[in-house]
């Protein structure tokens, strides 16, 4: 693997101009200090509860995401770069979805193969033919993005279903500003503190038509669902209520809460729950967490879910290498940002590559999240590779395979001091009326030395983002 | 509001409010303990205390000796004992993770900083002479949750139902543990002259359980007398802890949240608030302490009940 980019050094070991301010800061500063704003950090985090339950351990096992104090910086001319590519992103992804629950122009065209997409088990025939206010389908994308080879960024995945994580972007802030005012006096950092603000904006834009004032709910799975924490802190920040399936109920195809003075309309769900378990009715029967007959609320117009159901078609990961093809197609543009080169392994000669090399290749699961089920060659054992091959063998269909990149890396503090740790990142884009977004995102790190897995599930933390205003 | 949220609400309220009661109860059983007396008696005291809080055939079945500190500690850390302090502010704590966006944040920590330390001492040993510092560490906690309470909240409907659980549970912990006391004090209702030295520490620690020596001192400027005590936790209006007081309050926050089918309920508890508002003390004894303090709790009960089908648990399409 060849060296990472690094997000403060050049190739001559010289700071980068802007991370100089920053450097100079860690230089002078005692280091006593430093670790005493650290232990402050985690007290604090600790005492507001900013924690997430790690599925698979004794219920209700709830840790801290690991907080690192030295800011991950992007000058103001990459950030416009990037912004500017995902905002072209998200439109064509929001235009293929809509694309695909109507006309279909797109597989008519043949330019992506209609099994793909039809097949798929995230393709919803429910939505077919149904209109969503405004056509947007995903108000919320989480889209993943990495800095490679000489610092050029690539997206990793895109995610519009429930992304999570914007919380800790904007706690991550609020932490550093508490414990560093001084940094924020040398450096011109972008705001990012409006975020809920822009979302109530956006979700309020896009309720079914005829609704003055519409009520705005954010549905929760629940206090065990990992992300709890977010839903509450974003469901408060809004000033919104804060739902779970058993406050609604369905009457006359329209959506009601159940309050201490009565039924109350509700006209937008911000909802937090995967599609399966929305309404057991039309989806899963088993869930315990949706509301029976939502779909068909949803399908009269009376109701508008943010993110859509069936969101799911567009970022699954067989169909992420087709997103190119999706901006040429709708926007009659090129893309401004890179896939990842990517080996689909439903298709002969990818496989036969891929089972050649697994040793240098990323393997992932199509419908995996979180970093589970996930293979890093370079990373694994002879044992895990062969346990892995078989996998593949039995279900090629379900893998596909990226070259394993030199995620960029960023200092970070660990035990023997400060080192650099790989990081990613994941800016949030909103579409309503407009597509918009807030100067930064949430940056992941992977703590371990040489691990490129960032998830929080996995050992991962996280760092305050600064996108620079010049 | 939603129904739910007002349902946790409640009862984070109840079981922070139940902690301090318990941490009250067992803080004056154990001081009592420490008097020159014999080790029945001792035993005696300790086991009325874990009847009128409804476990005594649980600790029985653990098949522990009924020892002080066996019942202690029962009581306090036993994570097994749904109703010990340590599982209040565990249920108080999750009530509060539950809707956690509908409490300002410093609501929240102190209710998320109570647990954590909580969790915390429970892990440890402790020595007897801790454990007086632990019941004010409760005491001072659930003290801390009301003030944060009072001073942070919005007063909407979220504020009512919280100081509706809070009144609702301290109006039944203040019965309980009068008519434990009494009962134990006062096995013969005719010796209400009695007035040995031992006496007089027995009622001035019943009086520190509910924050009202110096309160009765003030009062009364007179020698400590069980016909006294009772009239001061019964039915004075202006005893934080007094049943007079915590209906009166109860009722304000009941009649705070008044929807379409609630007025029954407001009546019910207009109507207890009257009796205690309007009683004598003399007429009291006469039905007899412990028959009138079994029927307050009973009516406490009816109260919660009926708040929770009036409000919490909202039925479709009504």
């Amino acid at each position: 693997m060849t060296t990472p980019y690094n997000e403060m050094h050049d190739a001559e070991h010289h700071v980068r101009k802007h991370y100089q301010e920053l450097a100079a800061w860690l230089d002078t500063t005692p280091a006593e200090r430093i670790a005493q704003k650290r232990a402050e950090a985690d007290v604090l985090f600790r005492r507001v509860g900013i924690t997430f339950a790690v599925y698979g351990e004794e219920a209700g096992t709830e840790r801290l995401i690991p907080f690192d104090i030295v800011p991950r910086i992007i000058p103001a001319a990459e950030w416009h770069q990037l912004a500017a590519g995902l905002r072209q992103r998200v439109r064509a992804l929001n235009a293929f979805i809509a694309d695909i629950y109507h006309a279909q122009d797109i597989l008519r065209a043949g330019r992506i193969p209609p099994e793909q997409v039809l097949c798929n088990v995230q393709y919803r025939p429910e939505m077919q033919d149904i209109d969503v206010p405004g056509g947007i389908y995903a108000h919320i994308a989480g889209i993943d993005v990495v800095r490679a080879g000489q610092g050029e960024f690539y997206v990793l995945e895109d995610n519009l279903r429930v992304p999570s994580g914007v919380s800790y972007m904007l706690e991550d802030r609020k932490m550093m500003m508490r414990l560093f005012p001084e940094l924020f006096a040398r450096y011109s950092v972008a705001p990012v503190e409006h975020y809920p603000d822009l979302l109530l904006d956006n979700l309020r834009g896009v309720s079914p038509p005829g609704v003055n004032d519409p009520t705005v709910v954010l549905l929760t799975p629940g206090a065990c669902n990992s992300a709890y924490f977010e839903h509450t802190f974003l469901a408060q920040q809004m000033g919104i209520q804060l739902v779970e399936g058993q406050d609604l109920f369905i009457e006359d195809e329209f959506v009601y809460m159940r309050t201490t003075r009565g039924p109350r309309r509700v006209d937008v769900i911000y909802r937090r729950i995967d599609d399966d378990f929305l309404d057991p009715l039309a989806f899963r029967a088993d869930s315990m967490l949706g509301v029976p007959g939502l779909l068909n609320a949803y399908r009269a117009g009376h109701v508008t879910i943010a993110n859509a159901i069936g969101t799911g078609v567009a970022d699954d990961k067989s169909i992420y290498p087709y997103v190119p093809e999706m901006i040429r197609f709708y926007l009659g543009e090129e893309p401004l940002l890179s896939n990842v080169p990517t080996y689909v392994l439903r298709r002969a000669e990818d496989r036969e590559y891929v089972l050649a090399h697994l040793a240098e290749l990323v393997v992932k699961e199509v419908h995996g999240a979180g970093g589970y089920g996930m293979l890093v060659g370079p990373a694994s054992t002879r044992e895990q590779i062969e346990k892995f091959r078989e996998r593949i063998i039995a279900t090629p269909e379900r893998y596909i395979a990226q070259p394993t990149l030199a995620l960029s890396a960023c200092p970070t503090f660990v035990e023997s001091g400060i080192a650099p740790r790989h990081i990613d990142l994941r800016p949030f884009v909103l579409s309503g009326m407009q597509v918009t977004m807030v100067p930064g995102g949430l940056t992941r790190v992977a703590l371990r030395e040489g691990s490129l897995v960032v998830n929080s599930s996995q050992g991962g933390g996280t760092k305050d983002t600064w996108v620079l205003e010049q | 509001m939603l129904s739910r949220t007002a349902d946790h609400l409640y009862w984070m309220a109840r079981y922070t409010e139940r902690a301090e009661n318990l941490a009250r109860m067992l803080d004056v059983s154990y001081r009592m303990s420490l008097l020159p007396q014999a080790s029945e008696v001792v035993e005696q005291s300790w086991l009325a205390t874990l009847s009128i809080i409804g476990v005594i055939d649980a600790f029985r079945q653990l098949n522990k000796p009924a020892t002080p500190a066996n019942m202690l500690n029962f009581m306090a850390f036993d994570r097994n004992n749904p109703s010990s302090i340590y599982n209040c502010l565990k249920a108080a704590r999750e009530n509060a993770h539950a809707v956690r966006g509908t409490l300002t944040s410093e609501l929240w920590e102190t209710m998320n900083s109570t647990w954590l330390e909580m969790r915390d001492i429970g892990k440890r040993k402790h020595s007897d002479a801790e454990i007086g510092d632990f019941f004010e560490w409760v005491k001072f906690r659930s003290h801390l949750a009301h003030g944060v309470t009072q001073n942070t909240m919005l007063r909407d409907e979220a504020f009512h139902f919280t100081w509706l659980g809070t009144y609702l549970e301290r109006a039944d912990n203040t019965a309980r543990i009068l008519d434990v006391k009494y009962h134990l004090l006062l096995p013969d209702e005719d010796e209400l002259s009695s007035n040995s030295a031992a006496d007089y520490y027995q009622w001035s620690a019943l009086l520190h359980s509910a924050s009202a020596f110096e309160i009765y001192r003030k009062v009364y400027s007179d020698v400590i007398t069980p016909h006294r005590v009772a009239e001061l936790l019964i039915l004075r209006s202006d005893l934080p802890r007094s049943l007079h007081r915590c209906m009166s309050q109860a009722y304000m926050h009941l009649c705070d949240v008044r929807n379409a089918h609630s007025a029954e309920t407001e009546r019910r508890a207009g109507e207890l608030q009257a009796a205690l508002r309007y009683g004598r003390i003399e007429e009291i004894f006469e039905t007899g302490l412990h028959d009138y303090l079994m029927r307050f709790i009973d009516r406490i009960k009816d109260l919660g009940e009926r708040v929770a089908r009036d409000f919490l648990v909202s039925a479709t399409g009504e």
